[in-house]
């Protein structure tokens, strides 16, 4: 423990950026124990979660590239690359926020950086395994695409699973109760868009009439 | 004031632009609206590329073209054999007999309106297809009469083929054969209206020996129970499990019948439940191959235009030398050709008046690679032969078949060049590579297309031939990764002993 502070003042922020990085690979193989230090020991940082999401969503965006025709076809004229970067920031904004405002209800102990910070480092399976398939797509057979799509599921379940365990560590939840909020916590984002939904198609609505009024108004200056 | 006005013009400028960049978006779209081709492909997103024509329309046969003194009267049934054309004249009930003498000239050889022989009818009535074999004898489904007739060459009744015994058919309906193909041994396959168990089989002594090629019969678990609960009165209404008929046959050079329908639901299509055509072989079984990226069932998209909606409706089909078979779609008047793998090779025509459309299109036949169909309301015969650009194609799949691969890969060349967009060139230039086993050029063809199942037939001989070549580099990569870790560790234990020892010899000589 002293060595560690000591190391810790000794070199500055980059070397506990950099140890609170390596702890996401930790917090994979350790859910319980290592969500549990992420907040309570303060192992984990802001930054190298924001850099964990970056590497998820540049591996999401490199897929689409690198991976072999066999497995992904893009049709590069009908596709966006942003939709494919917000198929990844729009869910886990909502979750993050969704999740937050309803356990902060209901005695959750994580904060909403606390929430964005462990949920990140949830997704650390994604890179870790996708970045290696990626690669190794372009050596297999439409024979072997098994082989491919399993592990490919299995990051995605993996992820999910440390979802799961890391709110339930931050918030100090039993696993019924953690559970219970995750299933809440979907169906609040359900809500959500549907509130968003109703909300943009109003102001779209809303600036739609002001626009025509104004055009009405001009023509008739 | 003076802020007021810039707002009205920033605003005006807005919306004027606005307006332009509309406009600029109508005319684009009208300019890639402009006339579609005549010939068209599906690419691999499924999206119509034009195509040159792999066919002209060498001429149009009308009766008048043809000098028959009595104009055809809806003519149902087309057969060729050799280059003689039987046509089935329904509506006069008489059989036409033409031969081609060159790529237009049709002449009229025969006119067949009665036989010889004992039987009390020796007249057709509504005879709706006629079948040929190599030896001259003359099959004729006599729909009216009820009856399939055998004559030989010279029109003596040779026997006749009456409604099949079998307890299974109601006894009161009539029996109405209408389309036949004969086999080489003379057996008879036949489609009679009204009778959805397949296709009727009789063998060459006229007995009946059963049905073949029943189509699937698809239902719902869900439809299953429902009609469990449903009353009488509600059961009939509902839409029966039965197969369903088909609507014609054709016999191929290798003997398998060919057999397609259009009494097909746009769902049933869309979910592969049903098929608008399928390739039977002795024991009735579908062994079409369906290899292609788009379904074998005509167009994909079925909007409504110029008054035809739904799905192609399979009314005929034809199976080149090559194994290329062609459809007739009856709604949109349109040829299909599929290959042997059942990719696309090309699709054209369309409703209408001029020449290469119909209004009613009936019967496709093929006289070597040259096709004619015959239109039921025009009367007439269409008589259609590839173009330069249809020859390559056909010469490249003709080549690969009889294994000269290089021919085939030339052809193919000539094929890509005349058209970049067409797919079956590079997937065609791809099989030609790897059958002369450059695994890497045929890899590149292949994905340039997404054809992956071909590239995984490439790659992984690739693979195992780079494999075997770097063997031994290999094995020493391997042998690295294992050794240099053990060496290192080593190395590391060996340190921390020498220290060990010399911190102890510090110590003793300390002491």
């Amino acid at each position: 423990m002293a060595e560690s502070l000591a190391t810790t003042k000794h070199s500055g922020k980059d070397t506990r950026y950099l140890s609170s990085l390596r702890f996401a690979l930790y917090c994979m193989t350790h859910p319980l124990d290592g969500f549990w230090d992420l907040t309570h020991e303060h192992r984990g940082t802001i930054a190298a979660a924001n850099t964990i999401l970056f590497v998820s969503v540049l591996v999401r965006l490199l897929k689409l590239r690198y991976t072999s025709f066999i497995f992904i076809n893009v049709d590069w004229e009908d596709t966006n690359v942003f939709l494919y970067i917000a198929s990844i920031l729009l869910p886990l904004s909502m979750w993050v926020t969704c999740n937050w405002m309803l356990t902060t209800l209901f005695d959750g102990k994580g904060r909403l950086d606390q929430v964005y910070m462990a949920t990140c480092y949830a997704l650390t399976p994604y890179p870790v395994i996708q970045a290696p398939l990626m690669i190794l797509s372009n050596f297999v057979t439409v024979d072997e695409a098994e082989f491919y799509s399993a592990v490919s599921v299995i990051s995605l379940v993996w992820c999910a699973f440390l979802i799961i365990s890391a709110m339930g560590q931050i918030h100090e939840f039993s696993l019924g109760k953690n559970l219970l909020f995750t299933v809440a916590t979907l169906f609040g984002m359900l809500v959500m868009t549907f509130i968003l939904m109703l909300f943009f198609s109003m102001i779209s609505q809303g600036v739609a009439y002001f626009v025509s009024l104004v055009r009405e108004i001009l023509f008739r200056i | 004031m003076k802020r007021r006005t810039t707002i009205a013009k920033f605003i005006l400028g807005l919306s004027m632009s606005a307006i332009l960049v509309a406009g600029a978006f109508a005319v684009n779209v009208q300019a890639s609206e402009d006339k579609p081709s005549y010939t068209y492909n599906y690419d691999y997103w499924e999206e119509v590329q034009d195509c040159p024509d792999l066919y002209s329309v060498a001429r149009v046969f009308t009766s008048g073209d043809l000098g028959l003194d009595e104009r055809m009267r809806n003519p149902q049934g087309m057969y060729v054999r050799g280059n003689r054309i039987y046509v089935c004249d329904t509506g006069n009930n008489r059989i036409l007999v033409f031969e081609r003498k060159g790529t237009d000239e049709l002449i009229v050889l025969q006119t067949i309106d009665s036989f010889r022989g004992d039987v009390d009818v020796t007249t057709f009535n509504n005879p709706t297809d006629v079948a040929v074999t190599e030896s001259g004898d003359i099959f004729i489904a006599d729909q009216g009469n009820a009856r399939i007739l055998k004559l030989d060459q010279d029109l003596n009744y040779l026997m006749q083929f009456d409604k099949p015994v079998d307890n299974t058919l109601d006894p009161k309906t009539a029996f109405q054969p209408s389309k036949i193909t004969v086999d080489t041994a003379g057996r008879v396959y036949c489609i009679a209206a009204g009778i959805n168990k397949g296709l009727i089989k009789y063998e060459n002594d006229g007995t009946f020996s059963g049905f073949v090629g029943a189509t699937r019969v698809t239902y719902d678990l869900a439809d299953y129970i429902w009609k469990k609960f449903a009353t009488q009165a509600q059961r009939e209404k509902m839409v029966s499990f039965v197969p369903t008929e088909y609507d014609n046959l054709y016999m191929d050079h290798e003997g398998f019948i060919y057999a397609c329908t259009g009494h097909v639901t746009p769902d049933d299509l869309r979910a592969e439940k049903s098929d608008a055509i399928r390739k039977l072989n002795l024991l009735g079984n579908d062994i079409l191959v369906r290899n292609g990226n788009v379904p074998v069932y005509g167009d994909l998209y079925w909007g409504a235009g110029g008054g035809y909606e739904g799905p192609s409706y399979f009314q005929d089909v034809t199976v080149l030398d090559n194994d290329v078979y062609v459809c007739l779609d009856k709604n949109r008047s349109r040829l299909f050709a599929y290959d042997d793998q059942g990719r696309m090779v090309f699709a054209f025509g369309g409703n209408g008046n001029m020449d290469g459309y119909f209004r009613q299109p009936m019967a496709i036949e093929h006289m070597g690679h040259d096709l004619l169909v015959l239109d039921a309301l025009d009367c007439a015969i269409t008589v259609f032969v590839p173009t330069r650009f249809g020859n390559d194609i056909y010469n490249a799949i003709e080549s690969f078949d009889n294994g000269d691969y290089d021919a085939s890969y030339a052809s193919w060349q000539n094929v890509m060049q005349q058209d970049g967009n067409y797919d079956l060139a590079y997937i065609g230039i791809g099989r030609a590579l790897l059958r002369k086993e450059q695994y890497r050029e045929a890899m590149k063809y292949f994905e340039l297309k997404y054809d992956d199942d071909n590239y995984s037939k490439a790659y992984r001989q690739y693979r195992k031939i780079w494999t075997e070549d770097h063997i031994v580099a290999i094995v020493l990569v391997i042998l690295a990764l294992v050794l240099i870790p053990l060496g290192i560790s080593r190395v590391r234990t060996l340190k921390r002993q020498i220290k060990k020892s010399e911190e102890e010899l510090i110590e003793f000589s300390g002491k």
